[in-house]
């Protein structure tokens, strides 16, 4: 049958079995979105290519399918660089198809001419300029196969204006055409025999559980596991929903802003078993003082991940899942109730710092606010993050015990997430509660994806805890630049009026009371909603901590005082860093 | 210690680019990267040898192994090796004497003699990299005009036991279980 490439484009996206597209069209993509209605894939209308990107990838974490985001070329496809790169640091599996100027003119600074395949080439696992439309089906079929296999990650498709015109017979492509269908590799059996050793005699082991956990589909296994081997069970910031908060041996999150007693658990363990983890930085403190007591065992299914920052005893390259089913199967169950009484009492000395333990002054705290939304909830809202403060308190106060139900542009920290990511996961998941809990900084990088949500009319709720500042960053100039509060202060619109002119609802809340009513209220609206939480910007309840500062030990904290102690002391060695 | 990678990758253009890119971004050190044509269509040969006291050579091997044009990567540093470099060396002939004298040094170190001119004369050397070294050592007193290097090129020696398959790396690594693609 004769096909132009841009109907080959929508005919392969269904193969695909995409349903669903984020982008705006321009001059070089036109084309491509001139048949599409005749395919029934559905198209969503963002306001910035960005927010396209970001949106495929909400989508991509909440539905474990790929994201697909659409943008014509040179500045449409500049735009969506930043929500490439996020999603290549998080590993999430999206398809950006650009438009480009036609072959004929490539190479000549033609009109929103940009060479997008050079420019996202170290931030996708791959890309590809189709200049011949023979080539056009077996590519988005590739296209799909990298995105989704291995580690995932981000794919990029240009498609210059007169390969999407032009036609030819279409066939469709049987199995991978261009490249060797990736084989999961076997792994090595000599290491798996070793790491079953290093956890036989192990008597202060930690799982340490990341998104690889998750996108193995091993979260059964990791139960399954901590279960008969009595191991605690960290998770880093990408792996929460990993295992449930509720569960005994659950330590909490690890790292900068990670649980303290996850953090002391790791210091003081005898074996590190590292699942589908990468030990980021704000991970692993200070990586020449992390764990040396422990041995390690690093299992990820990317190679080159294992022994890049922590040296390894035992580096298994492979898929968690079948790995992790086979070693809890060979081990004897053990019994480490010495270890996780210990952790107990780390635990409960944690109380007494927990912002949640101390009595509010009269500003309202932005952790009881996510408290609040997480008991309202029952934790069971998908929850998206932007980047600052707020995502630290989302991630330590909103438990969620359910896998991809937790999203958070955690590897590289992209202000102007939360918003268009929540519109991503709202699509894979209709019947689901999704809340953007955002801040106000990063809300404003993203805020015109409010006209998107009434156009689609998504009942996404959006929690912008408002500090009136860029928080985070007003938190280190606090405690590490002599509190000179350098471009932090933020005056910002009304943002209840400012949702109310997009026709979107929505309530303010600047104590407890407000904060449950506005809460509760927002729940039953039926389109999308809008909460604004004038929250603290100075004093003890308006800082994240624990914390670990840049470069030190990982249970080098600055906590909280405790119930009854007066300000936190700052301590001066971590001073004008 | 210098380590050498050989990389079969796909013959496509920007391969090279996502290979130079790979190296920029993680900050490896290169010693030297040639690529050439293989025995099979479509394929292209790269060796690449990276300071190894500088660069982790595995992690080189590993991330290049991601790249979805490179089929596969190996670490044949301490295999059986030949290793060679071919330079193209221009020297100054100033007097009949030099002119003697440079072509007894090219001589003694097998070196061809490709280009000749009343004032200058142009010298190939094939060797490994230490020879190569001895040459331009050997010829730099006689005024060097202009050198070209290869860069090195290797290939694993034969195995006397006709059961070790003698031919390329990635047949051994597909029995490995590990094949050419992404992660």
């Amino acid at each position: 049958m004769r096909r132009t490439g841009a109907e080959i484009v929508w005919e392969m996206l269904k193969r695909e079995g995409v349903e669903i597209v984020f982008g705006i069209p321009g001059g070089a993509i036109m084309d491509t979105y001139h048949p599409r209605r005749d395919y029934g894939t559905h198209h969503v209308l963002v306001r910035h290519e960005q927010s396209a990107a970001h949106a495929a990838d909400g989508y991509a974490r909440t539905s474990g399918r790929v994201g697909v985001a659409m943008a014509t070329s040179g500045p449409g496809a500049t735009n969506l660089v930043t929500g490439i790169a996020t999603a290549m640091m998080d590993s999430s599996p999206i398809v950006c198809i650009t438009g480009q100027v036609r072959t004929s003119l490539l190479g000549t600074d033609a009109f929103q001419e940009a060479d997008i395949t050079g420019i996202t080439l170290p931030i996708t696992k791959h890309n590809y300029l189709v200049t011949d439309i023979e080539e056009l089906a077996g590519t988005i079929h590739d296209a799909f196969a990298i995105a989704r296999s291995g580690r995932p990650g981000p794919v990029l498709v240009d498609l210059p204006v007169d390969v999407q015109k032009a036609e030819t017979d279409f066939s469709a492509p049987s199995g991978a055409t261009t490249l060797t269908a990736r084989n999961c590799p076997s792994p090595d059996p000599s290491a798996v025999e070793r790491a079953i050793e290093l956890v036989r005699r192990a008597h202060r082991p930690v799982v340490l559980a990341g998104r690889g956990v998750l996108l193995s589909g091993a979260v059964a296994e990791l139960a399954a596991f901590a279960e008969k081997l009595s191991t605690p069970v960290a998770v880093t910031l990408l792996g929460k929903g990993a295992f449930s908060p509720s569960h005994p041996y659950y330590v909490g999150m690890m790292g900068m802003h990670g649980h303290a007693a996850a953090n002391h658990a790791i210091q003081e363990a005898d074996l590190l078993i590292a699942l589908g983890m990468r030990f980021d930085d704000r991970v692993t403190g200070n990586p020449s003082s992390y764990a040396l007591q422990a041995r390690k065992i690093h299992i990820d299914i990317d190679a080159s991940e294992l022994d890049k920052v922590i040296a390894t005893d035992v580096a298994i390259h492979g898929d968690l899942r079948p790995l992790l089913e086979e070693i809890t199967l060979r081990c004897q169950p053990t019994d480490h109730e010495d270890w996780i009484r210990r952790i107990d009492t780390w635990r409960d000395e944690s109380k007494a710092h927990d912002a949640l333990h101390q009595t509010p002054a009269e500003e309202l705290p932005a952790p009881h606010v996510v408290n609040e939304i997480y008991k309202a909830t029952s934790g069971q809202a998908v929850i998206v993050t932007d980047v600052g403060q707020h995502q630290m308190w989302a991630a330590q106060y909103y438990a969620t015990g359910l896998a991809s139900s937790f999203l958070t542009p955690g590897g590289l920290g992209t202000m102007g997430f939360g918003l268009p990511a929540a519109i991503g996961a709202q699509f894979a998941r209709p019947g689901d509660e999704v809340w953007a809990i955002v801040g106000d900084g990063g809300f404003q990088m993203s805020l015109h994806e409010l006209a998107t949500l009434v156009q689609e009319d998504l009942p996404v709720r959006i929690a912008v805890i408002n500090n009136r500042s860029l928080g985070m960053v007003r938190q280190w100039q606090t405690l590490f630049y002599d509190r000179r509060y350098e471009a932090t202060d933020l005056l910002n619109p009304d943002f209840v009026k400012l949702a109310e002119a997009y026709g979107i609802q929505a309530y303010r809340a600047a104590d407890l009371d407000e904060a449950r009513s506005a809460i509760s209220r927002a729940r039953r609206v039926q389109g999308p909603v809008l909460v604004e939480f004038e929250v603290a910007r100075d004093g003890e309840l308006s800082h994240v901590y624990p914390m670990v500062p840049s470069g030190a030990a990982l249970d080098t904290m600055i906590r909280r005082n405790p119930v009854g102690v007066g300000a936190a002391t700052r301590r001066s060695r971590w001073t004008a860093r | 210690m210098d380590r050498t990678l050989i990389a079969t990758v796909a013959d496509r253009p920007g391969v090279l680019t996502r290979v130079a890119s790979l190296f920029r971004r993680r900050a490896y050190n290169i010693e030297s990267l040639t690529v050439g044509h293989t025995e099979r269509p479509g394929i292209s040969r790269m060796t690449i040898v990276v300071d190894g006291l500088r660069t982790d050579a595995r992690k080189v091997a590993q991330n290049l192994e991601k790249l979805v044009d490179v089929q596969d990567v190996q670490d044949v540093t301490d295999r059986r090796l030949i290793l060679r470099d071919l330079a193209l060396i221009k020297v100054r002939l100033q007097s009949p004497e030099t002119r003697s004298e440079v072509l007894r040094i090219a001589e003694r170190l097998h070196g061809l003699l490709v280009d000749m001119c009343p004032h200058t004369a142009v010298i190939e050397i094939t060797g490994s990299e230490e020879e190569i070294d001895m040459a331009i050592e050997a010829l730099r007193g006689h005024g060097i005009l202009e050198m070209v290097r290869t860069g090195q090129v290797a290939m694993v020696r034969g195995d006397p036991d006709p059961k070790v398959d003698g031919g390329h790396t990635s047949e051994t690594l597909r029995a490995n279980g590990r094949q050419g693609g992404t992660t």
